[in-house]
């Protein structure tokens, strides 16, 4: 039986010296397999501030686990964030009166509800965009599929009180920047945005408290949407008749105006720049695995989940031959419409030799996924055709 | 026993000295290792007050001098570091001959 030293150890070595190299072919990049307190080994894309993404394989359940669900921070002041103690306030001009909720007062005074939706960072896959693009270089594990659970934005702001000019909702969270020169992560929402059904104060992940690295004891969700948006360690919420200006607003998260689909931001919209809004339809072949070798004649199948902006998806096809064909993959059970879709499709390892297999998911909304690039300075919204080549033998 | 105080903080160093190789002999390249050059060890001591390292050397193959000269530059007026001057020239000098990897064209 292991003693509390030998787990102590057994920690700090995950900590310190479990550090084992992912294989490239996974996309990983090299990229070590290091666990935080609470945490699987992750892909370490960064120590401080930590960003750690989720491996391929562990991308491939209905459900991505807490454990395993990815890490990301732009601070590196990051407070292990006390639920007893802990409040939420909301205020601002906008609102009749200010609000000063206990993690208590927010699960007892409100509707609670529950929401399955992909959490999926703006940069996921900026590692595999050509040409490079400097920030944090992800591969395809900057996302995950979990179950949300808490209460509606909507009803706490209007237990506050809108007022007739409120325009944005302004979000701050307890993490903060080491210099006092640093702006502070602060994001804002269009206030239609922030009434939606779907937006929530989460306080729960898949069934659990919402783990520190997730953003305990409580957190934005904004299904849909980027995860720019999710505010970690939800402290504050503003309700405001102005642009808010800070630089995660104004100069960071933002594509070329009219470049990409998707819901608009208004009130921070300039004729050069727009802010990254909604999720664009994807998808991720999550098996088999690039370079795998499959077994002539033997059972194979390829596997993967499809997402969008909460449309819904409407298929996911196949093509074996560079895109000259399409035939339509089977759908899995639809866990709602901001969730992932698990495809499937049984693959034919009768000839042997080299299996090129594409995938492209089509949206509910009409959107389908492109086979180029569109080329953004920051990287985001990579949501090309991906292909996977594996060897029968 | 007792031990001069002068040779007690010789002591503690070595043993730290020590402690920090068998942690690096334990678990290789954990620590993020910039390459040896003239500047790297103003540009580590200035880019460490707010992230970890790997975030060069990750970032490379996206960078030229000029996108350096644009980084260098968003820390210092966008996020407050605290570099001056000169030593932004000497930390854009280490970076573009070491840290350059952007294919050309």
């Amino acid at each position: 039986m292991l003693s509390r030293r030998d787990l102590l150890l057994a920690g700090a070595a995950g900590w310190l010296g479990g550090a084992a190299s992912a294989a490239e072919s996974d996309g990983s990049g090299g990229a070590r397999l290091i666990s935080l307190p609470g945490k699987k080994p992750l892909l370490q894309r960064a120590f401080r501030p930590p960003n750690y993404e989720t491996p391929l394989a562990d991308l491939s359940a209905d459900f991505t686990p807490n454990d395993v669900f990815f890490v990301r921070y732009h601070l590196a002041v990051i407070p292990w964030v006390d639920a007893a103690s802990w409040r939420l306030t909301v205020g601002g001009a906008g609102v009749r009166q200010t609000l000063s909720l206990s993690l208590r007062d927010l699960q007892h005074g409100f509707e609670r509800v529950r929401i399955a939706a992909v959490n999926q960072c703006s940069g996921n896959r900026r590692g595999l965009f050509a040409p490079r693009v400097p920030g944090v270089q992800w591969a395809n594990g900057a996302m995950g599929n979990a179950l949300w659970g808490g209460v509606r934005l909507r009803d706490v702001l209007h237990k506050a009180g809108l007022g007739s000019d409120a325009l944005e909702v302004v979000f701050n969270g307890a993490d903060s920047a080491v210099l006092p020169g640093t702006p502070d992560f602060i994001k804002s929402l269009p206030l239609e945005r922030a009434l939606e059904e779907s937006t929530l104060i989460a306080f729960e992940m898949n069934g659990a408290p919402l783990p520190h690295w997730n953003g305990a004891p409580a957190r934005l969700i904004v299904p849909g949407w980027t995860g720019t948006y999710w505010m970690k360690h939800l402290t504050d919420i503003s309700v405001v008749s102005s642009p808010y200006q800070g630089f995660w607003m104004k100069s960071a998260y933002r594509l070329p105006t009219g470049a990409f689909p998707g819901a608009r931001f208004a009130s921070q919209e300039n004729k050069d720049t727009t802010p990254i809004t909604e999720i664009l339809v994807n998808s991720l072949i999550t098996s088999p695995r690039p370079g795998e070798r499959l077994a002539r004649g033997a059972r194979a199948e390829l596997a993967g989940k499809a997402w969008d902006n909460g449309s819904g998806i409407a298929a996911v096809e196949v093509s074996f031959d560079q895109g000259g064909s399409w035939r339509a993959a089977h759908l899995g059970r639809d866990l709602g419409r901001y969730a992932w879709r698990d495809f499937r499709l049984p693959l034919d390892t009768s000839k042997p030799g080299s299996l090129t297999i594409a995938v492209r998911a089509a949206s509910r909304n009409g959107a389908q996924q492109p086979q180029k690039l569109t080329f953004n300075p920051s990287g985001y919204h990579d949501n090309i055709v991906q292909t996977v080549t594996v060897e029968v033998s | 026993m007792k031990v001069p105080a002068g040779l007690g903080v010789t002591l503690l160093l070595l043993a730290a000295a020590a402690l920090y190789r068998m942690a690096q002999a334990q678990a290789p390249g954990e620590f993020t290792q910039l390459s040896e050059g003239t500047g790297r060890d103003l540009t580590v001591g200035r880019c460490v007050i707010c992230h970890s390292l790997e975030y060069i050397p990750n970032n490379a193959p996206a960078m030229d001098r000029s996108g350096w000269q644009k980084t260098i530059q968003k820390m210092r007026e966008r996020f407050g570091a605290p570099i001056s001057d000169p030593e932004a020239q000497q930390i854009l000098d280490y970076l573009a001959a070491n840290y350059a990897g952007k294919a050309a064209g």
